[in-house]
């Protein structure tokens, strides 16, 4: 539905995306996944035919971004960050607008608009002017203005940001819903949002994919990796002069301290014998008090921390 | 409705939801009725010349307040994104919001009809300068609203369009005023003559409709159109 080709983009010196590819199927909820500054805007800006890319080619349900933006703007609903609105329009007003801008039939238009409103459920500010609303609502106009000529493609830049928990269920809720008729790109730079609401993630870091996959997959490729927290009482200098010669450690990180107890967690990577095994016998050998050691494997967050650090 | 009509349509709503909008028009129409009425029951003169005479400096302050939003607004709020995602072209997002503000002097211009009713009860006024200079304050304000609408398209700060199109304008009407034509070498008078918009405006007000000024006219609203949707795509380069 949606396949992005070598795409680069260049802002005067900034290099925002280098060489990103991905592929979109017809029906997937992909998560675009990224710190801030990663160039998840930039590339989605580039899908929607708002600017052109610097490199690379953008083809939407088969439609060249450059040579047809008008056949791929029709099948495109855009929901931009931070949800720009006409402040002075009253949200029936702008969704008729819109309706209007899209071209839906008059014979149609009443129907779809109403439709719409039940979706994103407006009914009760329909007569408020945008400017007027919460950020919630706001963002339900936003979503609404995106889908109000029943596209195939959603294209959610940051969708939930700035909403409140509630909020966040809600929409998260209603792209789910939507996510079983349409192809949805939802970038993001919360990871549970990822898990919660999508069947594949591509993980962007500074303009380079970095990793793809469904969520479980990620976790998978992460997987030969456990973590173990343990807390050790000892000296820090002894305790951080043996951990790296021990053949497990990959990374380790002191995250608390309490009562003279350290707390640390370490990253491992595949040995022969068990890490647990190996630290305890670490530990005796150098007269350290142990008093946890806790297995657990990578999540989503520890993946992303991993690939964008 | 086609893309273009939607649009000036949205605009012109956009116009008149604002309190600003009443207000510059209450001024507009204060100010051009005052300045006429105040001399003109003394002159005991059947004619709208001074009305007509005055408004290229009305619309030095009038239009740049009309345009200084348009994109400025769009552009700071970010909603030109959503505007040119829509499947709209540049040039149709860049003619519907000049339409919508040519509809918008249209009116503030009709609401003037006080002054020639006036005129003709209380006298017998020639009609052809009348209709002759109402047409040329349409086009002169055209044009006017053509730049700024350009102007506004290249900052996202209203106030910063407000002041370069009053310049702007300013500039393009003194140009070819008398004082400024002696003071310029000799060589430049032609070229100054024909790019300042006041003597353009002076032979149309004066009931006198020459193919030379209307060409003038519609290349200066071509140009700055123009220029505007080279604005809006200058997000491509
Ligand atoms: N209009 C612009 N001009 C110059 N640099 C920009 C522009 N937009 C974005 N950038 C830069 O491009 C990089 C990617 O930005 P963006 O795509 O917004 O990232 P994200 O959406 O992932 O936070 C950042 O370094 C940002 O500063
Ligand atoms: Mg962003």
């Amino acid at each position: 539905m949606i396949e992005v080709k070598n795409l680069s983009k260049r802002y005067g010196i900034t290099q925002a995306v280098r060489d990103v590819s991905f592929e979109v199927k017809r029906g997937e909820v992909l998560g675009f996944l990224g710190p801030n500054g990663a160039g998840k805007t930039t590339t989605m800006k580039i899908i929607t035919c708002y600017i052109p890319p610097t490199d690379g080619t953008v083809s939407v349900a088969g439609f060249d971004i450059l040579e047809n933006p008008l056949d791929v703007r029709k099948r495109i609903g855009y929901l931009p960050e931070s949800t720009p609105l006409y402040t002075d329009l009253m949200v029936e007003e702008y969704l008729y607008f819109v309706a209007q801008m899209r071209q839906i039939p008059i014979s149609q238009r009443q129907q779809r608009i109403k439709k719409i409103i039940e979706t994103c459920s407006l009914k009760e500010v329909l007569k408020k002017d945008i400017g007027q609303l919460s950020k919630g609502f706001k963002q339900r106009v936003g979503l609404a203005q995106a889908m109000i000529h029943d596209p195939d493609i959603l294209i959610l830049d940051e969708p939930t940001s700035g909403l409140d928990p509630n909020q966040i269920i809600e929409i998260r809720q209603l792209i789910k819903k939507l996510g079983k008729e349409k192809t949805i790109i939802l970038s993001t730079h919360i990871l549970p949002e990822v898990s919660a609401t999508c069947d594949r993630v591509i993980i962007i870091n500074e303009g380079q994919l970095v990793a793809s996959g469904t969520p479980s997959e990620l976790q998978e490729q992460a997987a030969g990796d456990t973590i173990l927290y343990s807390s050790i009482k000892a000296l820090k200098k002894d305790i951080e002069s043996v951990l790296p010669t021990l053949d497990f450690v990959k990374e380790f990180r002191l995250i608390d301290t309490q009562d003279s107890f350290l707390r640390y967690k370490i990253i491992t990577q595949k040995t022969e014998s068990d890490p647990g095994e190996q630290l305890f016998s670490a530990a005796v050998k150098n007269n350290w008090i142990l008093s946890e050691i806790h297995k657990e494997n990578l999540s989503m967050e520890d993946i992303f921390l991993k690939l964008t650090s | 409705m086609g893309i273009i009509a939607a649009l000036a349509k949205k605009e012109l709503k956009s116009y008149f939801v604002s309190p600003v909008a009443y207000v510059l028009i209450t001024i507009f129409l204060v100010l051009s009725n005052w300045l006429f009425f105040n001399t003109y029951f003394l002159d005991q003169q059947a004619s709208m010349r001074l009305f007509i005479a005055r408004m290229p400096w009305i619309f030095l302050f009038f239009i740049p307040a009309i345009t200084m939003r348009v994109w400025a607004e769009e552009k700071k709020l970010g909603t030109i994104e959503l505007l040119m995602t829509l499947p709209v072209k540049d040039f149709q997002a860049v003619l519907g919001k000049f339409i919508a503000s040519f509809i918008f002097l249209f009116i503030c211009i009709a609401l003037t009809i006080s002054v020639p009713i006036t005129v003709a009860v209380t006298g017998a006024p020639d009609w052809g300068p009348i209709i002759g200079g109402y047409l040329g304050v349409l086009l002169m304000g055209a044009a006017y609203l053509a730049l700024g609408l350009f102007i506004s398209s290249v900052t996202e700060n209203q106030i910063v369009a407000f002041i370069i199109s009053l310049m702007c304008s300013f500039f393009l009407l003194i140009i070819g005023e008398n004082f400024v034509l002696y003071s310029i070498p000799e060589f430049f008078v032609p070229l100054f003559e024909f790019l300042g918009i006041g003597s353009h405006f002076e032979s149309i007000s004066r009931g006198v409709i020459d193919s030379r000024d209307l060409i003038y006219y519609f290349s200066f609203i071509f140009f700055f159109l123009f220029m505007n949707v080279k604005s809006v795509e200058s997000r491509k380069w």
